[in-house]
């Protein structure tokens, strides 16, 4: 089974990365783009009968910085 | 003072800052990151500055997780001193020792040059041999140093007097200036900045030294 998760910079927290590719948008001729925030995915291989709850435990001890980043999992 | 520096796979600090702690007269032993103990009557722990893994997923995160850091941790909660210096500050915010996070640098880029700190609490074991509101030059090198914590928690910080070190002229955007940071018990300092680096007069400057002197003369008296 695969688990799919996908860290965010929590909202409140400046996203300098985001904003970059914000300006370069609009320097591209891209109007009205408002806001970007830039994350990442993380793909799990997991053996078969891994729980959720398994998953949420790397995501705390590891995967995220819960300071400052937000996370979801997505199994499938 | 008996001191272990802690080096991690991408450590690129840790002979400069075994110097400095030698120099000011601590007894200094490298210990490498998968030791599961630390030497004998350590008083304190330095964790160096560098890129431990490749700064792979967030700077300082799987070093957090190295087994010597289950050792520093129990040091710590034993009372014990511990020094984070740049990536070493990354990885004691990774471990929860220190509260907060350090993110990009606001402007993107990696910034290396000589910056201007406040002293801001002097009443630290680190820095007993400035004076509150001096102001010294100490080089930064990083990536991510721009430091994060939310309102409640600088208040917090603000409130018992553990911000140690500002920025003059803000590098990187960190919150309030912060350039460092100490524990509750003021026993743990973590700082972006490199008082390793500027510790000797071949160095370019000796505003670092004071640091490492002032811990000497702490543990002399304790």
């Amino acid at each position: 089974m695969k688990a799919r998760v996908q860290v965010m910079l929590k909202n409140g927290v400046l996203d300098p990365q985001g904003e970059a590719v914000r300006h370069a948008l609009g320097a591209l001729g891209f109007d009205g783009v408002e806001g970007v925030r830039q994350g990442k995915v993380i793909e799990l291989d997991l053996a078969e009968g891994t729980s959720e709850a398994t998953v949420t435990e790397m995501c705390e001890k590891l995967l995220a910085n819960t300071v400052i980043e937000s996370y979801t999992i997505e199994l499938g | 003072m008996k001191a272990a520096v802690i080096v991690f796979p991408g450590s690129n600090c840790d002979r400069d800052l075994a110097v400095a702690l030698e120099k000011a007269g601590a007894d200094v032993e490298m210990v490498w990151h998968k030791d599961t103990a630390l030497p004998k009557g350590v008083d304190l722990v330095a964790v160096p500055g560098g890129f431990s893994f490749g700064d792979y997923l967030r700077c300082g995160a799987i070093a957090a997780n190295s087994p010597i850091c289950g050792e520093l941790k129990a040091h710590v909660a034993r009372g014990g001193y511990a020094l984070g210096i740049c990536n070493g500050f990354q990885v004691l915010t990774e471990t929860g020792l220190l509260p907060g996070a350090l993110r990009r640098n606001a402007g993107l880029k990696y910034i290396c040059r000589p910056v201007e700190l406040e002293v801001v609490a002097a009443d630290t074991a680190y820095t007993s041999g400035y004076q509150a509101g001096q102001v010294i030059t100490v080089p930064i090198a990083h990536h991510d140093g721009n430091y994060y914590v939310d309102d409640a928690k600088l208040a917090e910080l603000q409130g018992e007097g553990r911000i140690a070190f500002t920025y003059v002229d803000n590098p990187n955007g960190s919150v309030a200036d912060i350039a460092g940071v100490v524990s509750r018990n003021r026993r743990v300092l973590g700082m972006m900045p490199h008082p390793e680096r500027m510790a000797e007069p071949s160095h370019g400057g000796t505003d670092g030294k004071a640091m490492f002197a002032s811990l000497m003369s702490q543990m002399a008296l304790a």
